[in-house]
């Protein structure tokens, strides 16, 4: 059960641990003073300076040394965890004698406390060890129920969309007979064809702009368990923004920090620092000239280790890894058969590669398996020779339904069908799984049965760049054929050592037991709001284990207003709409971490009852799940199971929330 | 059920049809329309009613497509099924592969102008494009821990989605205000910039005229764009002005569509320079707009290392989009493109590789910023390396009887290929000239100095060689870095040419 009693942080010195409603007050207190933009990078090249530390000699030593760091992080002491006080951690962190500072020690150290409260906004610290989930698969795997609004929502959408429609084409008619200046870009210009075409551009400048304030907005600081946005307004309709000058603190649920990594504090940040001081901030080549360095092949192996598969390679950036991946193993003569809704860089990668490109429905695995018997017994158009290859690719984690890949079937279908598999783990790595090895590890599937496993290593290891991992003579080949390899800068030595820290943190290597309470902390999480949101009554797209929980807005109009009722209440979320998404179906994102407490969580529940009820947000008709689990299992009258919506009141939804996580979510 | 039932059943149904017909809005219209037409032209609502039911038998119908496909039976698809043999996913590794893999310098330690391989060897590093050293700097070093205590590594998103943060905006506004241009926007990668907005503004139907040997991320960008490429020779302007008359004059009846020159400001694989102020001139003649790529040109030409248009005086407000590289001479990460907002906040929500991947890590964005204020503000950066690139030069173009170096003066990519004649009078293939110059390179380390090759462009898979297009020269890639004084330079620059003498007058050359 997901509840473990490893607690790594059990060592936590009394006296810097405040209770857990302390905790609680400050988190609504802002945790750094607001500045100007004007001393912004004065501030941040001059008024912070590095903490003196003792000089590590290797990196290595001086990760086992930062253990200490993590300690004053995340879970306060807990009663039940005494047990685990004889890890090796504490002997270790004391022989260091970091904490042995010179100056006389006070009961209360401001600095340390400010120190402390900034780590909290980064990684907030467990409230309790109830607080766990372990994300494996249980059961058969099914297609989440997708709820429907009542007809009315549909209708005035559609409505909506005319309306703007309607008035943007008027806006236009008149713009360009009486402020032609203004609309002198959609125009030929002295024998230049314009650089956009007013068609392509309507949709941005009629619909986008009147929403363009929800979208980029900057930000400064880690993107943690809270991120600081730069207050900005706009005096010409969102077509320009300027800087207010100060900042506010909104809880994040925007980032792809799936595993809380995103720190400027901790063993991973300690060990880019070292890093930096020891390699500079780049290796200045393209990894077959001399960009190759011993942690790019550290990194390689750790990375083949943790997904399961013999070898891998690294790239500076998650989308190229796919835009070049594809050229060298598919091209001319071979089909792939792609998911309807895969990201742009495996549509890009595809075109490149010259390969025919057929879509199937969204994880449709009837509607790839008529696709392959078409294919295979067809071969190829006019001449009908068989394809050379056929790859099936498709991602594990997709990153606007929330769904996950149906692996299982895949698999089933590729032993039967003998093409090959390529699994785009952008949003599954670290996310899913009990071990956080992506949807293999999630589904006990053993990764030897998928032939390339890509992912990227942005989202949950809080660094940058992508992978591709696959048998030994795969990786060899793609070493001297990989276009990105040849061409593109090789990954930054920081960047490589954050990925080598969070991946020995995730398996365990380093501070162990913090790697799995992520995990499991992630999960919980995850679990948590989205069972919250569907007893709200909110419709919620994807699997139950998902750390991305999209929630159905429909009508345009409430996209901007959903995203300002939530900054207003200090919460930044990511809206998406068409063309992002189908025409009707537009949402609110959110991304889960494993830095929220499940007091956060709470807040965010507030916020969403609150601006559910104000915006009519609440349609689910409670077929999706959400409903009272002892009604559930009432006897069924008359052959009929009525299934009533869930509109439960916040107080309730908390009470019940930790405990009903443990069970299936419907 | 007898007759007559059945007729008072059909009887019944027909009356509950016209009464409900009748309270159809609008059906005595069409009713007197369809009597009155009758009267008068019988024929014509006979046509019409055809006309109707085709459309309904063709609605129905299910779509069709082009395609003939032969009918098979659920048996037989199995049987084929089970039959079918796909090819492995890549190729057997070749000796050749196996070699390469083998021989990929690996850097123990920090990249610098004498590094450490993992065989244990120091050599001098003329193969990596830290220029001014600047991967060495202890106050970038600096700089960049305090950003990463501020920011953290990654950004965790894209930056349409809260990963947009104020040193991006920064690094922008440092980038335009260096090239003095209105606006610019900052990719995670250089090598997917040009790839990325070559297609965000050139679509299907318009109209590419690109130089022949633009690198191969360029050549990539213009292939996923689809619109129609004319080529011209390499920086010839009177056959670049040739197509442009060509392509205005067959243009000149169509719709008028977007028309881009395309070319390096320095060219990655040959290492000369544009001749700007003529493109300029003949791109507004003839009213095409100029994307150029100073991949390799920002950070090295010009007094403070504006690139091309700095060195040749031009305005770089003429230019519509210059692409740069703040991972190469800048030593941070990332690539750039300039020019006015409107070009600028297209990119914004339309370039594939900027909207759909996760920002700039903000440690290297800052260290971007710094190293540009440090070219404006310590010209004499740039003039160091340019003596050591002068020293090295002098080694190897006149005095080398064997490679000429293509590049620029000021380039400090020094590109080593054989001399034609040398070709010529031994009859050396293209693969020759590789395996060739891969010796000098591997005789070059063996005297511990670092240097590469260049690497020509990976072909697709089941191309046809004769659709393979430009590639380029066989070369050696000589970096030069102001990490080494003028004597080391001069030093390394004999032992390559010594090398290149040792490997062709070797026995299995020479012959």
């Amino acid at each position: 059960m997901p509840t473990r009693t490893i607690n790594p942080f059990a060592t936590v010195s009394p006296s810097s641990t405040p209770s857990l409603d302390a905790l609680n007050e400050k988190k609504e207190q802002p945790r750094r003073s607001s500045f100007t933009k004007g001393n912004k990078f004065t501030s941040l090249f001059g008024g912070n300076t590095p903490r003196t530390r003792s000089e590590a000699t290797a990196l290595r030593d001086a990760l086992v040394a930062q253990q200490q760091a993590l300690l004053d992080n995340p879970s306060p002491q807990q009663q039940i965890n005494t047990a685990s006080i004889s890890l090796p951690t504490i002997n270790l962190t004391g022989a260091t004698g970091e904490k042995m500072l010179a100056e006389p020690q006070t009961l209360f150290n401001p600095e340390e406390a400010r120190r402390k409260a900034r780590a909290d906004a980064q990684f907030g610290p467990i409230g309790s060890q109830k607080h766990r989930y372990t994300s494996t698969f249980e059961g058969e795997f099914g297609d989440p129920i997708e709820d429907e609004p009542p007809y009315y929502f549909l209708l005035t959408t559609y409505i909506s969309y005319l309306i703007l429609i309607v008035f943007g084409h008027v806006r236009d008619f008149f713009g360009k007979r009486f402020r032609a200046a203004h609309y002198s870009h959609l125009a030929e210009r002295d024998g230049y064809a314009p650089l956009n075409s007013d068609f392509d551009n309507f949709y941005t400048r009629r619909l986008k702009m009147r929403i363009n304030d929800c979208f980029s907005r900057p930000t400064t600081g880690v993107p943690g368990r809270f991120i600081t946005l730069l207050d900005r307004k706009s005096d010409d309709g969102n077509n320009t923004f300027k800087l207010l000058g100060t900042t506010t603190e909104t809880l994040n649920m925007s980032s792809y920090n799936y595993l809380g990594f995103a720190q400027s504090e901790g063993p991973c940040a300690d060990a880019a620092e070292q890093a930096v001081r020891k390699y500079g901030v780049t290796m200045a080549s393209s990894r077959t000239d001399a960009g190759t360095s011993e942690l790019t092949i550290e990194v390689e192996d750790l990375i083949a280790r943790f997904v399961g598969k013999p070898a891998s390679m690294v790239f500076s950036m998650g989308f190229v890894t796919n835009a070049t991946a594809f050229s060298t193993i598919i091209g001319k003569g071979c089909l792939m058969l792609s998911d309807e809704l895969n990201h742009s860089s495996i549509r890009f990668g595809a075109r490149l590669s010259g390969s025919m490109i057929k879509m199937f429905k969204h994880n449709d695995m009837k509607d790839l398996e008529r696709l392959l018997r078409e294919a295979i017994s067809q071969g190829q158009p006019r001449t009908h020779r068989p394809w050379k290859k056929i790859l099936v690719t498709v991602e594990g984690l997709y990153s606007m339904e929330g769904t996950m890949c149906n692996l299982p079937a895949l698999i089933e279908l590729k032993k039967k069908y003998k093409f090959n598999l390529f699994v785009d783990e952008a949003h599954s790595v670290g996310a899913v799984g009990p071990r956080g090895r992506g949807v293999c590890d999630y589904f006990g599937i053993d990764p030897s049965e998928v032939d390339i496993l890509m992912g990227t290593l942005t989202k949950s290891f809080g660094a940058n760049g992508g992978y591709l991992a696959a048998d030994q003579e795969i990786i060899d080949k793609l070493r001297t054929q990989n276009a990105a390899m040849m061409f593109a800068e090789s990954p930054t030595p920081p960047v490589l050592v954050q990925i080598a820290s969070s991946l020995r943190i995730i398996s365990g290597e380093l501070v162990p037991g913090q790697g799995q309470e992520r995990l499991q902390r992630l999960c919980f999480n995850s679990r948590y709001l989205r069972l919250g949101l569907k007893r709200l009554g909110y419709i919620v797209y994807g699997h139950d284990d998902s750390p991305i929980i999209p929630v159905m807005l429909y009508n345009p109009a409430k996209m901007p207003a959903f995203s300002h009722e939530m900054l207003k209440r200090k919460i930044s979320v990511v809206v998406v709409g068409y063309p992002a998404t189908p025409l009707v179906s537009s949402r609110a994102r959110f991304c889960i971490s494993a830095a929220h407490t499940k007091d956060d969580l709470d807040r965010m529940l507030a916020a969403c009852d609150e601006v559910g009820d104000l915006l009519q947000l609440k349609f689910s008709s409670g077929v999706a799940g959400g409903g009272d689990p002892e009604e559930l299992n009432a006897p069924e009258k008359d052959g009929l199971s009525i299934v009533k919506p869930p509109r439960w009141r916040l107080a309730d939804v908390v009470k019940r929330g930790v405990e009903d996580v443990q069970m299936a979510l419907n | 059920m007898d007759l007559h039932e059945m007729q008072n059943t059909v009887v019944r149904l027909f009356n509950d049809a016209n009464a409900q017909f009748h309270k159809m809005p609008g059906s005595a219209i069409i009713l007197r329309y369809i009597k009155s037409s009758y009267q008068d032209d019988p024929v014509r609502s006979a046509i019409e009613l055809f006309l109707f039911l085709f459309a309904v038998r063709y609605m129905l119908s299910p779509s069709y497509s082009t395609q003939k496909k032969v009918k098979l039976t659920e048996e037989e698809i199995d049987e084929l099924v089970d039959e079918w043999t796909p090819e492995p996913l890549v190729a057997a590794t070749t000796p050749a592969d196996e070699i390469e893999n083998e021989k990929r310098a690996v850097l123990v330690g920090p990249t610098g102008p004498k590094s450490k391989l993992s065989n244990g060897r120091t050599v001098t590093n003329l193969a990596s494009y830290n220029f001014y050293n600047f991967v060495g700097n202890e106050t970038l070093k600096e700089k960049a821990i305090q950003t990463l205590r501020t920011y953290g590594v990654g950004p965790c998103g894209p930056p349409g989605f809260y990963g947009t943060q104020d040193v991006h905006m920064k690094t922008e506004a440092d980038v335009a205000a260096h090239l003095g241009v209105p606006a610019c926007i900052i990719y995670a990668q250089s090598f997917s910039t040009i790839s990325s907005v070559i297609p965000s503004f050139s679509k299907r139907g318009d109209i590419i005229v690109a130089d022949k040997a633009v690198n191969f991320s360029t050549r990539k960008g213009i292939q996923i764009s689809r619109s129609t490429v004319r080529w011209y020779e390499h920086n010839d302007m009177e056959d670049l002005e040739r197509v442009l008359q060509k392509v205005t004059k067959e243009q000149a009846k169509k719709p008028l569509t977007r028309r881009f020159i395309i070319t390096e400001g320095m060219f990655e694989n040959i290492g000369d320079v544009s001749d700007l102020p003529k493109l300029v001139e003949l791109k507004h003649r003839y009213k095409f707009r100029l994307i150029l790529d100073e991949t390799w040109s920002y950070g090295v030409l010009g007094r403070t290392g504006r690139g091309l248009t700095e060195a040749q005086n031009v305005d770089a407000r003429e230019i519509d989009m210059i692409i740069g590289n703040l991972s190469g001479p800048l030593c941070a990460a990332g690539g750039f493109c300039a020019g006015t907002e409107e070009v600028v906040e297209h990119q914004r929500i339309s370039s594939a590789s900027y909207t759909y991947s996760a920002a700039l890590p903000a440690l290297l964005s800052t260290t971007a910023s710094e190293t540009i204020s440090m070219l404006q503000e310590q010209p004499e950066l740039l003039t160091a390396l340019r003596d050591n690139i002068k020293a090295m030069r002098a080694q190897l173009d006149p005095r080398s009887d064997w490679v000429r170096c293509t590049s620029d003066v000021d380039n400090p990519i020094m590109i080593l290929t054989l001399k034609p004649e040398v070709v010529a009078s031994k009859g050396w293939s293209t693969k020759d000239q590789t395996q060739l110059l891969q010796d000098a390179v591997d005789e070059c380390l063996a005297n511990s100095v670092l240097v590469t090759r260049l690497k020509a462009y990976p072909q697709g898979l089941g191309v046809n060689p004769r659709d393979e297009g430009w590639q380029p020269t066989p070369a050696i890639k000589v970096c030069v870095t102001s990490g080494l004084t003028k004597k080391e330079t001069e030093k390394a620059g004999i032992t390559i040419r010594h090398a290149i003498t040792k490997v062709v007058k070797s026995n299995k050359w020479s012959k």
